[in-house]
């Protein structure tokens, strides 16, 4: 099944190169040697244990190497219903960078860059240079590698020293194709020293054919930097959707990533979070809601590499029917990193006997002065308390929406922005009524 | 209004309420007295329709239905109420957001339109005034972290959003302080009409110096071995319950 990728590099890397950029080519040929020798990992591999790669991979995908531009004018196709959030939006259509409409997003702070990753490689080599790469080179992972060997453009966010962004970034990932497709986007994102930004991600799918979206993101968060980082899916069920998020935090900078996921295929989210400075704060969470053949697979790791860091994970998920879940929280205090404050935390609730969901807590703790806790909570919504709403005239349906509600209430409180709070809110609590389409399109629209 | 004919009760296969009749009309007020696990809370639950509760024979009709084929919500929406003996604490959901789902779900049944935001609002006060609940508490989620007494005088003030035809009260007086007992039971009185029912079940004589109950009933062992009016409470707080069995 790898065959099929090498034989496909072989004979096209001159027209992938051609159509990138020298930066993001430089790794390109080491990238494709290393996946030709590891290949795919089988479920066997003890980090793609709930996730099977092959068969996500045997289908014959186009790839779009010459870089044609789809036909498709995302701001006509999603158009905003929140007039109410304001955001710098900007589109990723499968791979390639979209170029924005400049009266429609006004202009950038200061110094701000935002483009796609090709033309930040052409036009800021040395900035694009001092990052990208550094992140994933250390990593061994074929979906990193299989990225680098073959992806060509993607989102460039650059934020220097000390700008804090007036408005949330919105970076909408669609997929549109009339053919199979398989897409391999790349992000770079520099959050310099005492910078703050939100960046909210929206991925879709929009036409009815099998999708392949492997995004791999580098972030890198400065000193004293604030970086806010919200996804949400809404994706369909023949959409594969993996995405690795690597992020570096540097002395006293603070993160959040918040993940919610209401319709998709199979999903998979590396999430790793680096601490190499001290008193950095890091809060990761997520919201799973499946139902159907649905599956999704967050798989996160926390390292504590500096003392006085803390890091909160939160991730809970509402299965139904023959849907699936796995959670891997893995987290790392290095020797040095004491006073460590690490806390993790998956609830999950099946609403089916055939909707499963597995957890692996994995922690190494090298230091002695630590607080580290994890748990994990799997189970039916509460008879009791269903029963004493029905004896207040709640129907069985409402008193079931209303603890779900409850249930998702934590993680959407985490959200920083209230507005967008409110509406994620709302979609959560509409998918739970069993009310959200999988080509309902961005309601997330900010303009 | 409530009509219980030779109703038996099982839960995992134990038979807890063993034949037991019981008629309630009209503005009645019955108190249900008994010692410990003699089955009070299960003959409430089982008229509220608690499904861990299987009724093995007998039954139970309110005005004229058949409450046995209902689900617990028609039978709230029919008009009956059970203040719990141990309410349930639901994390999560606001005290707010449940009440108004519990009134609008209710005029559902009632084919009337929901209530709007601003009635809704002004008709909680109303209420939460008639038993002087804090307003700390209804911001709060349903009965969390809630103390004993606090909870009791929650399931009151429910009672008086619902306003119910056949309210049961299970122990309502335990838990709650001197003061509060009398604000309760001034609140449950003032919610009295002459068309309204109360069953109280309680172990003390004091709630029935408040509420005075037109019959008194002793549960034992599954069955109602003795009935009187309001003297029989006097009567089992000096004696206790020895010379019934
Ligand atoms: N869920 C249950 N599972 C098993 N046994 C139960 C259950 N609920 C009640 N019982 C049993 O049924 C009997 C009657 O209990 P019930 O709660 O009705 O008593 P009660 O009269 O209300 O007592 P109290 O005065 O202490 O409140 C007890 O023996 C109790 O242990
Ligand atoms: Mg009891």
């Amino acid at each position: 099944m790898e065959k099929q990728y090498i034989e496909l590099y072989k004979a096209h890397h001159q027209l992938i190169k051609q159509n990138s950029a020298a930066i993001i080519n430089r790794s390109r040929d080491a990238a494709f040697a290393k996946f030709e020798s590891m290949g795919f990992p089988s479920t066997k591999h003890e980090n793609y244990r709930y996730t099977d790669l092959k068969p996500m991979f045997s289908l014959d995908y186009g790839l779009n190497f010459r870089r044609l531009n789809f036909p498709v004018n995302p701001y006509q196709t999603f158009q905003c219903d929140v007039p109410e959030i304001y955001s710098y939006q900007f589109f990723v259509v499968n791979d390639s960078f979209y170029p924005p409409k400049k009266k429609h997003n006004g202009s950038l702070p200061e110094g701000v860059i935002i483009c796609g990753l090709k033309e930040a490689s052409e036009k800021y080599p040395e900035l694009v240079t001092q990052y990208y790469g550094k992140l994933t080179a250390p990593q061994n992972d074929a979906l990193i590698t299989f990225n680098e060997a073959f992806a060509q453009d993607g989102f460039f966010m650059y934020v220097p020293e000390n700008v804090h962004m007036d408005k949330p970034v919105q970076l909408v990932n669609i997929m549109r194709s009339d053919v199979d497709l398989l897409a391999n986007s790349r992000n770079l994102i520099i959050i310099e020293k005492g910078a703050k930004a939100q960046l909210l991600v929206c991925d879709h799918a929009m036409d009815d054919v099998n999708f392949v979206a492997n995004r791999v993101s580098e972030v890198f968060v400065g000193e004293n930097a604030v970086y806010e980082n919200y996804k949400l899916e809404n994706t369909h069920n023949k959409t594969a959707n993996l995405s690795t998020v690597l992020i570096d935090q540097k002395e006293s900078s603070d993160t959040l990533t918040n993940l919610i996921t209401l319709n998709n295929g199979i999903s998979r989210n590396n999430i790793e979070v680096e601490m190499n400075g001290e008193k950095c704060e890091a809060e990761l969470c997520g919201m799973m809601v499946g139902g159907g053949q649905q599956q999704i697979d967050n798989h996160t790791t926390i390292k504590h590499n500096k003392p006085n860091c803390h890091s909160n994970e939160l991730f809970k998920y509402v299965l139904d029917d023959v849907s699936k879940g796995a959670f891997t929280g893995r987290i790392f205090v290095e020797k040095d990193a004491q006073q460590t404050w690490a806390y993790q935390l998956n609830r999950n609730i099946l609403l089916s006997k055939k909707a499963k969901v597995r957890t692996r807590p994995q922690l190494e703790i090298y230091a002695d002065d630590v607080k580290c806790s994890h748990g994990a909570t799997t189970g039916q919504i509460d008879e009791q308390a269903l029963f004493y709403m029905r004896t207040r005239g709640i129907s069985l349906p409402e008193a079931r929406l209303l603890l779900m509600y409850a249930f998702a209430a934590d993680v959407i409180e985490n959200i920083r922005i209230p507005s967008l709070a409110n509406r994620m809110k709302m979609l959560v609590e509409k998918r739970l009524r069993g009310e959200l389409g999988m080509h309902e399109g961005c309601t997330l629209c900010m303009h | 209004m409530l009509e219980i004919k030779n109703l038996h009760v099982s839960i995992d296969g134990k038979e807890i309420l063993k034949g037991l009749s019981l008629t309630v009309k009209p503005g009645e007020t019955h108190a249900i007295m008994g010692p410990n696990g003699s089955g009070k809370s299960t003959l409430a639950s089982t008229i509220v329709g608690n499904p861990a509760f299987e009724v093995t024979s007998g039954s139970i009709t309110f005005e004229g239905k058949n409450l046995l084929e209902k689900d617990p919500e028609e039978r709230a929406n029919e008009g009956i109420f059970l203040s719990f003996q141990y309410p349930v604490e639901i994390p999560g959901v606001s005290m707010v957001n449940f009440m108004r789902t519990a009134i609008n779900e209710q005029r559902k049944y009632r084919k009337l339109p929901p209530m709007s935001a601003s009635d809704f609002l002004r008709f909680m006060r109303e209420k939460k005034a008639l038993v002087d609940m804090d307003n700390k508490l209804t911001n709060r989620s349903v009965n969390e972290g809630f103390s004993g007494g606090e909870k009791k005088k929650n399931e009151i003030f429910q009672m008086a959003m619902l306003e119910p035809k056949l309210a049961i009260l299970d122990e309502t007086d335990s838990g709650l302080d001197i003061d509060a007992l009398r604000i309760v039971a001034n609140g449950v009185n003032k919610l009295k009409t002459p068309e309204k029912s109360t069953i109280l079940i309680t172990h003390y004589q004091r709630l029935l110096e408040y509420i005075v109950p037109d019959y008194v009933h002793v549960l034992h062992d599954g069955k109602i071995v003795k009935s009187g009016t309001k003297e029989l409470a006097l009567e089992l707080e000096t004696k206790g319950y020895d010379w019934l069995k």
